[in-house]
């Protein structure tokens, strides 16, 4: 279903605008991201596609039909909604909570109760949370819940606002894969805020970067946004790492990978004037050995320097840049789909392969002109 | 004769049992059903607090006076104002449902406007309709509140239904009166002491209600599940 924005604007008590002109299209399918300071009417602009907030001017419209044409209640039952904290109900259990808009929706109990639990189990949570109150649940599984709850009745649309900003940082990691996953799917129309530019730039297939005052700034990919950023707020907005975070976009293709040097864990290594990197009996690297360290009998684990982040061959250029730069040997260990090394990546390598890549030429000059 | 043996006097007639079971029975009665009544009302103004909540100071003021009422004013001028005869136990039933209602109605606002923002937004984006949202959503979660709420008017019911007996409707009150009036004192402690009693058994049903209704603050049936389950 496609969520189209037109001439959107919303004013509280004849005061400045909340959101000022907003026009957009977010195409059937597809997710996009409103990013933006605190003030920027993200919230606000989410808010109007149910109806949770009326604009002043301007419609907005689902697959051309007018929501003001629609029942709010009819309209929101059609509308997948999670919040922040989940704002799930601490009187119902799991499968209460999901079934909520089915049961609303007039479905039996006892199929509306089948839904929540196959639902669970799409977003990866145990059968027997089903029965637990929200208060039994930690922040990462109650946020789960929340999806579920709102993919219950099926909705061709999903609204998401800030849902994963009240978590830990690496469950927020693992929610924000799941939902791509989800998205890849389930190919809903979502709509997401958070004020996080990293996770804008994640999540979305766009990015709408909305500027205090609720006018919007940038609406493109995120690869656009980061590299070719309409004016200065933007470019202030999406940080001073901008071009590094870029790297996300370019893909490794034509990195080369290079020979290194392994040692077994528990073979006896001898002496050498390199670094060479020490791999299990499945070839997963374990650490580095140092040059000229000397080990008594066969190697093991308290005798390695601990190795930096590794590079899964065929994902992005960021990743390869980092493990270089973190590897204490300087060399970025590169890894097949298993885990196991499959060889090593330099900085200047990388650094290549960015400087041929047609795309990063631009970027180059877009940063040098800022 | 010592009042053990008036004790012992008094209850030995079957008669009188009779009779205590009848007053314990009219007690309870007029005790209880004007707290259904006052939920009944509270949930109303609960309901009116929600919807307009410019009106919720106005309602807490007159909660307020209508509790500062003497109780005793009141059972003389309820017949005045609807009707009934003096002697009709419908006064108290009235009177205590009014008491009931006033001490219900501030807490029952304030639990009301304490229900998370999240969760009443959320019920809202779900297509809650505002009636449906009110009696699923922020009714059950005010229970706790409400419950605290009924379990204090039920033990003042339970006292204030003595007072009744003064004009004539009064259940175990009756006991009081009877005894004064004849400074016979058995009647008198048998009339406290079933007294507590009812308020005592009153008050643990209340107390197994109020489990029944909110089983989710109960401790969690397994230990809580701090690790994430990994996907």
């Amino acid at each position: 279903m496609t969520i189209e924005f037109r001439g959107v604007t919303k004013r509280y008590g004849g005061g400045a605008a909340a959101v000022d002109e907003l026009s957009l299209t977010v195409p059937d399918g597809s997710m996009t991201v409103f990013v933006g300071p605190s003030g920027c009417g993200k919230t606000t602009s989410l808010r109007m596609v149910n109806r949770m907030v009326e604009p002043t001017d301007g419609d907005v419209l689902l697959d051309g039909r007018n929501v003001r044409d629609i029942d709010p209640a009819e309209l929101r039952r059609g509308i997948g909604y999670v919040i922040q904290h989940a704002g799930l109900f601490p009187h119902r259990t799991v499968l209460g909570n999901i079934a909520t808009v089915p049961m609303l929706s007039g479905w039996s109990r006892r199929s509306a109760r089948r839904r929540a639990g196959e639902l669970l189990d799409t977003v990866g949570l145990p059968a027997e949370l089903g029965s637990r109150y929200p208060a039994q649940l930690s922040g990462g599984q109650q946020q789960r819940v929340g999806v579920a709850r709102a993919l219950a009745a099926d909705p061709p649309v999903l609204l998401m606002d800030e849902p994963f900003s009240a978590v830990d940082p690496v469950v927020r990691e693992g929610l924000q894969d799941e939902l791509l996953d989800l998205q890849r799917r389930l190919g809903k129309t979502i709509v997401f805020v958070t004020h996080d530019i990293d996770e804008a730039v994640r999540l979305g297939d766009r990015v709408a970067v909305l500027r205090v005052g609720g006018r919007l700034a940038q609406y493109g990919t995120p690869a656009d946004v980061l590299r070719h950023p309409v004016d200065d707020f933007v470019a202030e907005f999406v940080g001073k790492d901008r071009g590094y975070r870029g790297l996300s976009f370019l893909s490794a293709g034509a990195l080369e990978v290079g020979e290194v040097v392994t040692v077994e864990i528990g073979s006896v290594p001898g002496e050498s004037g390199e670094w060479r990197l020490a791999i299990d009996d499945e070839r997963r690297p374990r650490g580095w050995l140092a040059p000229g360290s000397t080990v008594d009998g066969s190697l093991a684990e308290a005798d390695l320097v601990a190795g930096g982040s590794l590079y899964r061959r065929g994902t992005s250029l960021r990743g390869a840049l980092d493990a270089a730069l973190s590897s204490p040997a300087s060399l970025g260990v590169v890894v097949d789909d298993d885990g196991a090394a499959v060889g090593v990546v330099t900085a200047r390598h990388v650094l290549d392969v960015i400087e041929r890549h047609p795309a990063s030429a631009t970027a180059t000059s877009r940063t040098a002109r800022a | 004769m010592s009042l053990i043996d008036e004790l012992g006097t008094y209850l030995g007639s079957a008669n009188t049992r009779a009779q205590l079971w009848a007053a314990l029975a009219e007690h309870g009665y007029l005790a209880l059903l004007p707290i259904l009544f006052g939920v009944v009302l509270a949930v109303g103004a609960g309901w009116l607090g929600q919807t307009w909540p410019q009106v919720r100071g106005t309602l807490a003021v007159v909660a307020n006076l209508v509790y500062t009422i003497p109780s005793l004013a009141l059972f003389v001028v309820i017949p005045g104002v609807i009707g009934t005869t003096i002697l009709d136990s419908i006064n108290v039933v009235v009177a205590l449902s009014l008491y009931t209602a006033a001490l219900l109605v501030r807490p029952m606002l304030d639990a009301i406007a304490a229900v998370p923002q999240a969760v009443t937004a959320s019920a809202t984006a779900m297509g809650y309709r505002p009636a449906r949202r009110y009696f699923g959503v922020e009714l059950p979660l005010a229970v706790p509140v409400l419950a605290a709420g009924v379990r204090v008017a039920a033990v003042s019911n339970i006292s204030l239904v003595s007072v009744g007996a003064l004009i004539g409707v009064g259940g175990l009150g009756r006991l009081f009166t009877d005894g004064f009036q004849r400074e016979y004192y058995a009647p008198i402690v048998v009339g406290v002491v079933l007294t507590l009693l009812l308020a005592l058994v009153v008050d643990l049903l209340l107390v197994l209600l109020r489990r029944v209704l909110t089983p989710w603050q109960r401790p969690a049936p397994t230990r809580r599940a701090d690790e994430e389950v990994a996907a």
